[in-house]
């Protein structure tokens, strides 16, 4: 039995019928066809699913679909919106944030809520932050490297008036 | 993995909410925060036929303070718990655990209602609410009741509420200005299920110990009250070696189970430790210490 659900998925509103046991991060994968956001170990340890629904990371394999209606849901995507690579992205690659990759889409909404949060995190903040996100091959020490530039990059981009930013 | 196939409500109003539950009886099942249930829903380790999904229900997340009482509104989330400035200041046993519990991420969706309902042994807001001596509301069509904490767990994912009822809140007497609290909690990773956990509750008539609270977790077929451990402090000074006299009371009423966590002997040490910290850290509190 179908049950109507409207979401706004990356700024973009969404209507569709879905099955109440319809997982939220299957509605995500299979029927809008965002694939960034990864299923790992399926039973909510390790965090590589997480999305951010209204702006609070949740791990999307922990919700059904129906309880996204009528909310705001982002996923790794929206970071590319513009065409070029969040500086979240630009950090995660510069620093060797990422081996695999697997986990790197649930790190990143993770870093963003923080950084959306307290821009200036320090390292102790940053591992709290994460830690419901588990990667199982950088040992952790370039993913916080990576969050610590992203912040600094966020802030003197902010400090830049706007315009003179354009194409960086 | 997907779960079986259930029928799903989204009630606006709580009286809907007792409604549904009324006409439902065994097949239904209150869907809060989600994050025990749904896991537990996809390894089909359950299968409502219902879920009643909560969560559209204004009001239900309420907290206040008055007239000599916290009331904590089941949909309460952990994270909101653990940024409360009313819970750190004045709870700092709540404020303690509530960051401790599961994952950051989890801990944005789960709810105080929905751990206290569930009742794993393991589970953080047991211990809270036993060492705080809380009563929890439980509501039906037919009425609402009030349990006692210590009256409302009976074993492993055992409470006395019934299908027809919603646990509504968490009612906790308020804290005196000479009150402290802690939670400690051992875990082998962040995320992990508790090895040993203990919550700790004071409140101090002057230099005397009016009332001590102790709840262990993981540590039993359900959440402990170490009440032999709480009556020994009554009335005391609080001197260390009153501390350490609770803390072996603590541990003796401890009743471990050996894992891959540990053995019998380790975590009843465990329990010893923490209760002794924990009670020094409230004490210090009590006086108006960090």
């Amino acid at each position: 039995m179908g049950w109507p659900i409207s979401v706004t998925v990356n700024g973009e509103k969404v209507s569709a019928e879905v099955e109440p046991r319809l997982l939220l991060v299957h509605f995500i994968r299979e029927k809008l066809r965002l694939t960034g956001t990864h299923i790992g170990c399926d039973t909510t340890h390790c965090g590589a699913c997480t999305v951010l629904l209204d702006g609070v990371p949740v791990k999307s394999c922990t919700m059904l679909a129906v309880q996204a209606d009528e909310r705001q849901l982002t996923t790794v995507e929206a970071l590319h919106a513009g065409g070029a690579l969040h500086p979240i992205q630009a950090a995660f690659k510069q620093e060797h944030g990422l081996q695999c990759g697997f986990c790197t889409p649930g790190m990143m909404m993770s870093s963003f809520a923080l950084l959306a949060d307290n821009p200036d995190p320090t390292e102790k903040e940053i591992r709290w932050a994460l830690s419901g996100n588990i990667c199982r091959c950088t040992g952790y020490m370039n993913i916080v490297k990576a969050v610590r530039a992203a912040a600094v990059q966020m802030k003197e981009a902010a400090a830049v008036p706007a315009g003179a930013a354009a194409g960086s | 993995m997907l779960p079986a196939p259930f029928e799903y409500h989204a009630p606006h109003t709580t009286e809907e909410t007792l409604e549904l539950l009324d006409r439902l009886g065994d097949e239904g099942k209150v869907l809060a925060g989600g994050q025990s249930l749904i896991p537990l829903i996809k390894l089909r380790l359950a299968s409502p036929a219902h879920l009643v999904d909560v969560n559209r229900v204004p009001g239900l997340d309420v907290i206040e303070e008055r007239d000599g009482v916290l009331r904590i509104g089941t949909l309460f989330r952990h994270k909101s718990a653990e940024r409360s400035a009313l819970l750190a200041s004045r709870y700092p046993v709540i404020a303690e655990a509530a960051a401790q519990v599961a994952d950051p991420i989890v801990r944005n969706r789960g709810t105080v209602g929905g751990s206290l309902a569930h009742a794993d042994p393991a589970g953080d807001w047991g211990s809270v609410v036993l060492a705080l001596d809380a009563e929890l509301v439980l509501q039906s069509k037919s009425g609402r009741r009030t349990v006692k904490a210590r009256d409302f767990f009976f074993g492993p994912f055992s409470t006395v509420l019934q299908p027809n009822e919603l646990l509504t809140e968490v009612r906790i007497p308020a804290a005196g200005s000479r009150s402290g609290g802690a939670y400690l909690k051992l875990e082998r990773k962040v995320g992990d299920f508790a090895t040993v956990g203990v919550a700790v509750h004071l409140q101090m008539d002057d230099r005397k110990v009016r009332s001590a609270g102790i709840g262990l977790t993981a540590v039993g077929p359900q959440n402990l009250k170490a009440e032999q451990a709480e009556a020994a402090l009554r009335g005391q000074t609080l001197d260390d070696a009153a501390i350490e006299e609770a803390a072996s009371l603590a541990a003796a009423a401890a009743e471990p189970k050996a894992d891959q966590r540990g053995s019998v002997e380790y975590k009843r040490n465990v329990v010893r430790v923490f209760t002794e910290r924990g009670l020094k850290r409230a004490r210090e509190r009590a006086r108006g210490g960090a």
